[in-house]
């Protein structure tokens, strides 16, 4: 076993991903000992899995030679249950894919009907809908950080990320009555306006955050433990990223600085300024600051789209029943895991003819096998984890 | 799809110092899709692969091309090399039932030099196979498997295609149109008495409360 890990950090991505090229694939150098391969059954019910993923795992040793996941057992036909409902009624569907992050799924919905329609969000809408989409990122984030750091035994950063998921799910409960799934988007604006007293609130939430935020890089950034278990884990390189599909926080980990709101923004995102963190390592750490730098750049834009509410209207001229023309039409949005597309094709009639799902999770955890090679299966744990997948999405 | 890379007219907000009246949002205005037989890109795979290119079509500023059934992996292929379409967004397909050919395989890819999207299709019957692109692109392996899983096409020299949502030795396709919503007997049911398999609810239950 090559368990060695410098803990310089200097030329750590390099190192690793020498190491994973050399990895044997076949007959080991001699031994004294016999070497056996054997294939391992990781999940299906397996806490690191963050739901139910199988990974069929070739070891030897401790080491990874080849994974294989087997996706689909929370597959339950949302793609079908779209075309048998009314456009309106496919919004709660949206809910279950990503659960963690239902806002932006509501989000990727509308904007692909209102593309199709042509209907314009007015502007109150709009700068609500940013607000919903950050904190939902914030929220997905921060159960990101809490998860994969109890993968590793850091166990203490889950209780603060909680805390502080914890009041984002109180804001959407005050706002839309649900917590997990919000619904809380409609074709062409919004189901409600906001209560008296939530922009208030949520401007001392947001403004406590930062402090938040450095007491998670406070353990994190500079654990000595924490940095053992990820740099120079899962290393890919941004041109990998590209082929393989890879988006969100793991492509810009890798160094490329794309985001869907800033490519193509939506929204009102093309007026707000915020950064889009990149790093250059592309290894599991990298892949943890670039989500903590997220987190602080959604901060930033709360603050702006806070400062920018005016009252007016939250809802666009939308037909009573909504049939739009027989044509077809793919939207995405920058979700916390990366670009969430919708295509949908209309026939004209008050259903959409076909709904399709381009789910980020799916389409990242297709790289897992690719990452996970010449690791220890151990370190698949940090990998399944630094993916983000939420299996809900995976499967659909 | 040439999307936001300038902002859209009917999408630009007034500026945030302009202290004009509640903005009055704007009526829905009718989009219509144009002939794009002469967009570059349109051009470019005219050029290169020959006979390929059947129809094109813009909506909404996105490009459509149809394109032969055979010549996929072609189009594909020059896409990425030569116009730079370097990010294999999505494969997935429509099943149109009653048309000959059956089914629609709809491809997205993303460039990130021109910052836009193309969608490539093609018309492929029930029982044909269309040339696998995951040898060009190694993110189209799983959308491929995806495809033929729901839909039943097959895609000729893929590396590894299998089922990949429902179970290997699943009878039928879920997402084919003759598919029930209700669902299928599978030999799997639980508790077969109180929940028999294939009894999910039907569109076209009388009791199902419909909204607009």
């Amino acid at each position: 076993m090559s368990d060695e890990r410098p803990v310089a950090e200097t030329d750590l991505a390099a190192a690793a991903l020498a190491a994973a090229e050399s990895v044997p694939v076949s007959p080991h150098p001699p031994t004294l000992f016999e070497v056996q391969e054997m294939e391992l059954n990781f999940g299906p019910q397996h806490p690191s899995t963050h739901g139910v993923l199988r990974l069929v795992v070739r070891v030897d040793g401790e080491k990874i030679l080849e994974t294989k996941p087997d996706v689909g057992y929370l597959h339950r036909g949302t793609e079908k249950l779209f075309e048998t409902e009314t456009y309106p009624m496919g919004i709660p569907h949206t809910d279950r894919l990503d659960y963690v992050a239902a806002a932006t799924n509501n989000h990727a919905f509308c904007l692909t009907i209102e593309k199709l329609l042509g209907v314009e969000v007015p502007r109150r809408a709009q700068l609500i809908r940013v607000i919903l989409d950050e904190l939902q990122r914030l929220s997905s984030h921060l159960v990101w950080l809490g998860t994969s750091g109890i993968d590793l035994g850091a166990v203490t950063p889950f209780w603060y990320a909680f805390r502080e998921r914890e009041q984002i799910l109180d804001f959407f409960e005050e706002y839309c009555g649900a917590r997990l799934t919000l619904n809380c988007m409609r074709i062409g604006g919004l189901p409600f306006d906001l209560t008296a007293g939530w922009v208030e609130r949520l401007m001392e939430f947001v403004d406590d955050l930062p402090s938040r935020i450095d007491d998670y890089e406070q353990m994190l950034t500079d654990n000595r433990i924490w940095k053992k278990r990820t740099v120079g884990i899962g290393v890919i390189s941004g041109e990998e990223c590209i082929e393989w599909g890879v988006t969100g926080p793991v492509l810009r980990a890798s160094g490329v600085e794309w985001d869907l709101r800033r490519a193509q923004p939506y929204e009102c995102y093309d007026e707000l300024d915020f950064a889009i963190p990149t790093r250059v390592n592309g290894d599991t750490y990298d892949r943890y600051i670039v989500r903590v730098q997220e987190m602080r750049q959604s901060v930033r834009i709360l603050k702006q789209c806070i400062d920018r509410l005016e009252p007016g209207e939250i809802r666009g001229k939308v037909p009573r029943v909504i049939k739009p023309v027989a044509e077809e039409i793919y939207a995405s949005v920058e979700s916390p895991k990366g670009e969430l597309g919708f295509y949908c094709v209309s026939n004209g009639s008050n259903r959409p003819y076909r709904m399709h799902v381009r789910p980020p999770s799916f389409i990242n955890l297709q790289a897992l096998p690719r990452l996970a090679k010449g690791h220890l299966v151990s370190d698949l744990v940090a990998l399944i984890g630094t993916i983000d997948i939420v299996l809900g999405e995976v499967d659909r | 799809m040439a999307d936001e890379t300038t902002p859209p007219p009917e999408a630009a907000p007034p500026p945030p110092s302009a202290a004009a009246p509640a903005h009055k949002p704007a009526p829905p205005k009718k989009v219509e899709a144009t002939d794009a037989g002469a967009h570059p890109w349109v051009e470019s795979i005219r050029r290169a692969v020959p006979d390929a290119v059947v129809s094109a079509k813009e909506f909404a500023r996105q490009v459509t091309v149809v394109v032969d059934r055979e010549k996929v992996a072609q189009v594909a292929r020059h896409l990425k090399d030569a116009e730079d379409f370097r990010y294999c967004v999505d494969v997935t397909a429509v099943d149109w039932r009653a048309r000959q050919p059956r089914f629609d395989v709809v491809y997205h890819f993303y460039s990130f030099s021109k910052n836009d999207r193309i969608r490539v299709k093609c018309a492929v019957g029930d029982g044909e196979e269309v040339p696998s692109i995951a040898e060009v692109f190694l993110a189209a392996n799983w959308p491929e498997r995806e495809t033929f899983d729901m839909f039943g096409i097959r895609f000729a020299g893929h590396p590894d295609l299998r089922r990949i949502l429902t179970w290997d030795g699943f009878e039928g396709y879920p997402l084919r149109k003759d598919f029930p919503v209700e669902g299928i007997s599978t030999g799997a049911a639980v508790y077969p008495e109180e929940w028999p398999e294939g009894g999910g609810p039907s569109p076209d239950d009388p009791n199902r409360k419909a909204v607009s």
